[in-house]
């Protein structure tokens, strides 16, 4: 059912834990839905220098927070920001119709954690995190 | 730790046995005719046919004419309450199952609301068991059908069908009795004489037959609809040609079954030991259904703050095959309705797991689970952001 990319990132998922003073931290979903992932930035002008998650969540939920984190770590906040679930879903080769949800959540993750940042930080933004945590929305929805 | 290979999933399906295979032989050679053709080569499958049928009454307790062949367990179930909802719509269209039902049951029932049929679903209680009380308090002028599960698959309570049955005819003598055994069949003893139902389904492939093979018996005077159209096959009762291989594959699994009843202490001894030990062993968790009322190797527990498919896919990497309520284990959004009727909350039935023990089991495969599970859901529990740490 999965891909052995997925299956690689789940069984031995990368940047697993937390950051301690970190400076952007980012929680989306839900216990209720099923999972829930959190994400640590440590942030060094402007520039992503660490990152780590902690998830609640499915083998894809695990997999796309452990992509999710490989793909922004060193980067700068900007090219994260562009970071999209869709980008996630493809470095994986691809997830299940039904798992989809677990690519956008972890997009929300990331975007939510850099909001953060950016408040903590004064720094106007216009971030919009999506998910209002109507599954049904999500699956319908074309990413 | 040396990793070992663990199936402990039972209540999904089973390995065909070799004493199985061996009485299906005949039926993939020489035996090949159509037990409908008159000359003698269908004749030979002919006695292949009616042989299964009669070692299945005989097992069951019912006459040979109230066995029938069905391609799974699913269709019985669909024959069962389709069959008699319309058969007998003239006395009334209301229907009573409970919420704890297989899909099999439940979609089935789904499908008749739309034919214009009424369905009323009992709730069980928070060890998920049906009383016959709440089953009679469902029950109108108008209810033709109960349909209530002998074993749930999911947390394997074992349900008092006799009871049911007997309280519901003493209400209503016309009301038809229908129960899924598929589960129960193999892990109880099943005497259609004394059960009282009027129709029992069962499928195959639980019991170390293929998939592929199920059967519903339909006492004498039931009114039920044919289900499927055909050439007069079952009695008119059941079209298409007969399956003969498969079904002496069934009859010898049935056989099996029955006579490994004896095995069902040693069983429901590894269950406890595992229930009690996991209980032991890991922190925030629960035990779903019933203890006493409960199928011999049925194995149902929940873990907070950890979700069932990551479970069950680490699980697999140790080599052991699980199973899982988990929303995220289907295609549906819901985690299991089973663990929700009977009061498990939502958040918490995402950590449900289930291990089904069979004969095939031994002690070392607990002790196995023993070793691996408890690390399984640490780890999973340190990747938690909700996990609170150990108590």
């Amino acid at each position: 059912m999965y891909s052995e990319k997925v299956m690689d990132h789940f069984s031995a998922p990368r940047n697993v834990g937390e950051i301690e003073n970190a400076d952007g931290v980012g929680e989306v979903g839900n216990a209720v839905c099923g999972d829930i992932m959190k994400i640590f930035l440590k942030i060094e002008n402007g520039v992503i220098v660490d990152v780590k998650f902690k998830t609640f969540g499915c083998g894809a939920a695990i997999a796309t927070s452990s992509m999710a984190t490989e793909m922004i770590k060193g980067k700068k906040i900007e090219e994260a920001l562009e970071l999209t679930n869709k980008a996630v879903v493809e470095a994986l080769d691809g997830l299940p119709p039904a798992k989809i949800h677990c690519s956008v959540l972890a997009e929300e993750a990331v975007k939510s954690a850099i909001a953060d940042y950016y408040d903590k930080n004064g720094i106007e933004h216009n971030i919009n995190i999506g998910c209002d945590c109507n599954c049904e929305g999500c699956h319908k929805h074309d990413h | 730790m040396e990793k070992r290979f663990v199936y402990a999933d039972n209540s999904a399906t089973t390995p065909v046995y070799p004493e199985v295979l061996e009485a299906m032989m005949p039926a993939f050679g020489d035996v090949y005719g159509n037990p409908s053709s008159l000359y003698s080569k269908g004749g030979e499958a002919k006695r292949i046919l009616d042989a299964s049928r009669e070692k299945i009454a005989e097992v069951l307790g019912c006459k040979p004419t109230e066995f029938f062949f069905t391609s799974c367990g699913t269709e019985s179930d669909n024959w069962a309450i389709k069959g008699a909802a319309r058969a007998n719509a003239s006395r009334g269209k209301h229907l009573v199952t409970t919420k704890i039902e297989h899909h099999a049951v439940l979609h089935t029932m789904k499908s008749l609301e739309k034919e214009g049929f009424e369905v009323t679903y009992v709730a069980p209680d928070s060890e998920g068991i049906i009383s016959p009380e709440s089953i009679v308090a469902a029950l109108r002028e108008d209810t033709t059908l109960v349909a209530v599960m002998y074993a749930n698959n999911e947390i394997g309570t074992i349900e008092p069908i006799r009871e049911i049955t007997e309280a519901v005819k003493a209400y209503n003598n016309k009301i038809v009795v229908f129960t899924d055994a598929v589960q129960a069949l193999g892990n109880v003893k099943i005497n259609l004489h004394e059960l009282g139902v009027d129709m029992l389904s069962i499928s195959g492939h639980k019991i170390h037959a293929p998939k592929g093979i199920g059967g519903l018996y339909i006492k004498t005077g039931t009114r039920v609809h044919t289900f499927v159209d055909g050439g007069g096959q079952e009695r008119n009762r059941r079209g298409g040609t007969e399956n003969v291989a498969y079904i002496a594959g069934l009859a010898k699994a049935i056989e099996l079954a029955d006579k490994n009843l004896a095995d069902a202490p040693r069983i429901a001894k590894m269950r406890d030991r595992l229930i009690k030990e996991i209980v032991e062993k890991i922190p925030y968790v629960r035990v779903n259904g019933s203890l006493e009322k409960r199928l011999p190797g049925n194995v149902n527990v929940a873990f907070e703050y950890i979700e069932g498919e990551s479970m069950l896919l680490l699980l697999d990497m140790w080599g052991i095959c699980s199973s899982t309520g988990s929303a995220c284990s289907s295609n549906s959004l819901e985690p299991s309705h089973v663990l929700l009727s009977i009061g498990v909350p939502v958040e918490v039935a995402h950590g449900s797991l289930r291990l089904s023990l069979g004969r095939d089991n031994t002690e070392e495969d607990v002790d196995y689970i023993l070793e691996v599970l408890p690390r399984v859901v640490q780890r999973l529990r340190d990747m938690s952001p909700i996990y609170p740490g150990n108590k």
